[in-house]
């Protein structure tokens, strides 16, 4: 059997299509819960969409490298050992040295377990694939999550903060309280903005890829 | 060896979760240092925000270091008292502020002639600021029940131990925009110069419900939106207040005779 060489257009494929045309978020409709949720501020759900490639990533990577020794009868609950046993590690590296980070993510660093895009792409994916394919599909939906992620934090924080990355970027003289026209939306802040956003993103992207739309 | 047999099955579980239980022992073992380093750290800037001396800690290259030395600057004597006023031994820092309230909830739903015992068991930690001209603020830290978790924060008093000086607000996880505001400068500004004496009786200070009186020393403006929160940091003040009111009306009676 010839080898497949490390990077070829497959495996490059591997890791643009969830991006794009296979983005979790937007297409899969998959792990919307953490992206209502941590995507007020940027720099939390850039740290977010960081932790869920690592732990998408070597979570595909580990259960690959076991796929033939898993007994079948309890493949999924080998399947949340592995995730389990990442998201606590993802946990208490950021306590040590992201702590306040860690503070605004709270509880849904460990709820990131819950996320259906890791165990998807596992069994989708790890459970009949080699262990480096695997590692750049998980990489991969880690990324386009990640992606949307940001974009729709940019925007939460932009509109509903008038910063970004926690930088000052609406000028302080045109807020009303220092005698300007300007207020933040409050509504940004609120979770039910975060799906209309993710719901914008999703319209324009596919009035883009017409193949994406359902007959 | 059969991989659907039960055995297999047995193993392979008790295998894969011993190993992952190793992995994770040694991690949180390992990252236990800067985790409470992190943690503690917090609990010191919390503590000098109060008194505002949290100023150019974002500019600073180290946090670390620009709290340590503020603290070990502006800190300079922490002690322990009971309920009745009393000094205790201990360390003040080290003291479980959780653990502590859930005391103080027992001494106010006690009833009256349990109530003496149950303040001794106190332990509340006071913490001494002295400023750079030499006036020396008093800090408790503060803790009550919010909406939707724990909300606590740090006070601190001139040392007439009547007027506020500073006060700084937090919350596990209230509703941001509207309860969470309770953690912003805008809010917990509004407490400096408010007094929780009158005479001798405790009033602590109110958070009221569209907007204090003006000119009341005793209230401030609550949060649109956020009533429940700002009920709660009132209760929070009475009941922690409450507590400290031996020790206060000692020092303050000290002051005026």
């Amino acid at each position: 059997m010839e080898k497949e060489p490390m990077f070829s257009a497959k495996i490059l494929k591997l890791f643009t299509d969830p991006i794009n045309k296979g983005n979790p978020i937007t297409v899969l409709i998959l792990g919307i819960c953490s992206a209502l949720a941590v995507t007020v501020k940027l720099e939390p759900a850039l740290v977010m969409a960081v932790s869920v490639t690592i732990v998408t990533g070597f979570a595909s990577f580990i259960v690959s490298i076991l796929r033939n020794t898993i007994p079948n009868r309890i493949r999924i609950i080998v399947q949340l050992v592995v995730v389990a046993a990442l998201v606590i590690l993802v946990d208490q590296i950021l306590r040590a040295y992201a702590y306040d980070v860690s503070k605004q993510l709270s509880v849904f660093v460990g709820l990131i377990i819950t996320n259906c895009i890791i165990m998807g792409r596992i069994e989708a994916f790890a459970l009949g694939n080699k262990p480096w394919p695997s590692l750049v599909d998980g990489l991969g939906n880690g990324a386009g999550y990640g992606l949307i992620l940001v974009i729709v934090a940019f925007f939460r924080e932009l509109l509903g903060s008038g910063t970004v990355l926690g930088f000052q970027v609406v000028p302080e003289s045109w807020y009303m309280k220092n005698g300007g026209f300007y207020e933040n939306n409050g509504l940004m802040i609120l979770p039910p903005m975060a799906l209309i956003i993710v719901g914008l993103i999703i319209w324009i992207q596919r009035s883009f890829n017409k193949q994406l739309i359902e007959k | 060896m059969n991989r659907n047999s039960n055995t297999y099955t047995f193993l392979y579980a008790t295998i894969l979760v011993v190993v992952v239980a190793a992995a994770l022992s040694v991690a949180a073992l390992g990252l236990k240092g800067p985790q409470e380093k992190n943690i503690e750290i917090e609990k010191k800037l919390s503590i000098l925000s109060s008194v505002g001396k949290d100023r150019g800690v974002k500019e600073a290259a180290s946090k670390n270091d620009f709290v340590e030395t503020a603290y070990g600057k502006y800190i300079v004597e922490s002690f322990v008292v009971d309920g009745n006023g009393n000094r205790k031994e201990g360390d003040a820092f080290r003291i479980d502020i959780a653990e502590e309230y859930n005391k103080i909830k027992a001494v106010i739903t006690a009833k009256e002639e349990d109530k003496q015992s149950l303040r001794a068991q106190l332990t509340l930690p006071v913490f001494v600021c002295k400023e750079d001209d030499g006036a020396v603020k008093y800090i408790i830290p503060v803790r009550g029940v919010g909406l939707w978790g724990p909300i606590w924060g740090y006070l601190s008093l001139n040392d007439d131990f009547n007027t506020i000086f500073g006060a700084v607000f937090d919350h596990k996880g209230e509703t941001p925009g509207l309860g969470a505001e309770i953690a912003t400068k805008a809010f917990s500004g509004q407490f400096t110069g408010k007094k929780i004496f009158d005479g001798e009786v405790l009033t602590a200070v109110k958070v009221v419900k569209g907007g204090a009186p003006k000119g009341d020393l005793h209230a401030v403006d609550a949060i649109s939106g956020g009533t429940i929160t700002s009920n709660s940091v009132t209760d929070m003040l009475r009941d922690c207040l409450e507590q400290y009111k031996a020790f206060f009306l000692n020092g303050k009676l000290k002051i005026e005779n």
